[in-house]
């Protein structure tokens, strides 16, 4: 099969990509702004296709238990929510990365706190990358900025999640979940008929049985297999960093920006060089590792740095740590659903960073 | 080559089908595009509005706050987006209903009386075809082989019976769009 062009939504994109990466199945529970993830899967009969299963779970804390289940059978295994959604699926991912298990998990984020808004939003950050669950534990974080990313990070995130045995997230709003562009589509890939030797596919003769747990009551073993997990988490921030840099190379001033409002800040980038001003983007497309040595070598020739969130001012945070106090580093956000002009972003500049 | 485009009317006119069609017409010209809704509660029976950008190169920001384009179906529209396009810029709508006609001068303006013809064709539905028409007919932005493709591409299997009426109310459009203020070059 050729790769197809489609216009498609964020969220159907996310739906056609899992059944194309050879998903097994999908588990979820509608909310806005991702309901058409469910509905796009309902609609294809993937089971049809590929044989894959799509179930609406009866809530958000049954699907991310499903997943668990699916997970350890070794099967790829991918769910789907909004900010209150994920919110309760929080205690299912801290078992699953206890257990050392791969899942796609997909935050269509919306604003909150509480029921907060369906507007777009990405005021989960620190859920998402600090950890929403208890316990000493990280998941893979990537956040597209387009429909065609939406796509693409589907078996990206499958991939990740299967090679360090550990749950990726898709961090995502309602603006890129609902607009729609042009995607290039793969090729169909067939579901895995060999699985993990560490996945419960039932005890063979002369093969330990398989256990798949995230409990230990020994505190000595307790310890060392968090060592295990902080030692993935250091290979995963030396190899899986990703980010795209646009304008930055005679850049004296810097915007940070992920998902949605990279987007608006490409277009505040043109709009600052217009007015003269040497600006620069850095979009983290994985927040989890973040780039963080990346944007630490590049502030030595920056005057300074904004950070762009939908948010009160999270992955700023980050930002800071990064250039350790090198450069000046500020936030400029909008809450509630809003999301901030190409203007009102390089005014925020002009204030806060040039003038400031 | 882009073009940044507003369509905005009631829910139910066919707003987001004709930014969706407007799409997929410039990607048969292997353009960039993007199609941004506005979605919440206040689309359920009351206004509706897209945000559609056709270019040459990457599109940076799907959302917007002023445009080469308005399209205007309804009066909340037209108080609401006459200030939001550029100077220059173009702005086209249909009368009906329209009590506050636009009165900027550094824009062009155009008018098709869409839902009028539509009453006449006897099929309401092609209404946002018509207004597509009268859109293409000031900017031919798109060959109209390919907006007949991408008309095929967006409506669903099923309707494919209606393609030659929506082709004849585009028709329709390119002819009955009048000018109302040009701006002097």
């Amino acid at each position: 099969m050729k790769k197809e062009l489609k216009l498609m939504k964020g969220n159907e994109a996310i739906g056609e990509a899992a059944i194309r990466a050879g998903a097994d199945a999908y588990f979820g529970y509608p909310i806005t702004p991702q309901s058409e993830i469910l509905e796009y899967l309902m609609a294809e009969k993937p089971h049809e296709r590929t044989g894959m299963v799509v179930l609406q779970a009866e809530s958000e804390v049954a699907a991310i238990n499903m997943v668990y289940g699916g997970a350890a059978c070794g099967r790829k295994i991918i769910t789907s929510s909004s900010s209150p959604g994920i919110s309760l699926k929080q205690e299912g991912l801290s078992y699953i990365a206890g257990s050392e298990l791969p899942c796609l998990v997909v935050n269509v984020v919306r604003g909150g706190p509480g029921l907060g808004t369906i507007q777009p939003s990405q005021s989960d950050y620190f859920q998402a990358c600090k950890g929403g669950g208890h316990g000493d534990y990280r998941l893979i974080v990537l956040a597209p900025s387009s429909v065609q990313e939406m796509y693409d990070f589907v078996k990206l995130g499958f991939d990740l999640a299967f090679k360090y045995r550990n749950p990726a997230m898709i961090l995502t709003d309602g603006a890129l979940g609902q607009m729609m562009e042009k995607v290039w589509l793969e090729e169909q890939q067939p579901r895995m008929n060999e699985f993990p030797e560490w996945a419960t596919t039932g005890k063979k003769p002369g093969k330990e049985r398989t256990v798949v747990t995230s409990l230990d009551l020994d505190s000595a073993m307790q310890e060392k297999f968090n060592q295990k997990l902080q030692e993935k988490y250091r290979e995963l921030e030396a190899k899986e960093v990703r980010y795209e840099a646009i304008d930055c190379d005679d850049a004296e001033y810097l915007l940070v920006a992920y998902g949605t409002s990279s987007r608006i800040c490409q277009k505040s980038v043109q709009l600052a060089r217009e007015k003269g001003i040497k600006l620069g983007l850095l979009r983290p497309i994985t927040l989890y590792p973040f780039p963080k040595k990346e944007i630490g070598e590049m502030c030595g020739r920056l005057k300074g740095i904004l950070s762009v969130e939908m948010s009160a001012g999270q992955m700023v945070e980050d930002v800071r740590l990064s250039v350790d106090g090198k450069v000046k580093v500020d936030h400029f956000g909008r809450m509630g659903g809003i999301i901030p002009s190409a203007e009102e972003i390089v005014n925020a500049l002009e204030q806060k960073i040039i003038g400031g | 080559m882009s073009e940044e485009i507003i369509i905005a009317g009631f829910g139910g006119q066919g707003v987001l089908t004709m930014g969706e069609i407007l799409a997929n017409s410039g990607i048969m010209e292997d353009k960039e595009v993007s199609w941004m809704p506005s979605y919440g509660p206040e689309m359920r029976g009351g206004t509706a509005n897209v945000n559609v950008i056709i270019s040459d190169e990457r599109i940076s920001s799907p959302i917007l706050n002023t445009f080469d384009t308005a399209i205007i179906l309804n009066q909340q529209s037209m108080d609401k987006f006459e200030e939001a396009v550029k100077p220059g810029g173009m702005l086209i709508y249909d009368g009906n209903g329209i009590t506050r006609h636009p009165e900027r001068r550094d824009i062009n303006i155009y008018r098709v009386d869409a839902a009028a013809e539509a009453a006449k064709m006897e099929n309401k539905r092609v209404f946002n075809m018509i207004v597509l028409g009268g859109y293409l007919k000031v900017k031919p932005l798109v060959k109209m082989e390919n907006v007949v493709k991408g008309l095929k591409e967006s409506l669903p299997e099923r309707h494919h019976a209606m393609l030659p009426i929506n082709e004849e109310a585009i028709k329709r459009g390119l002819e009955i769009v009048q000018t109302v203020h040009e701006v002097e070059k």
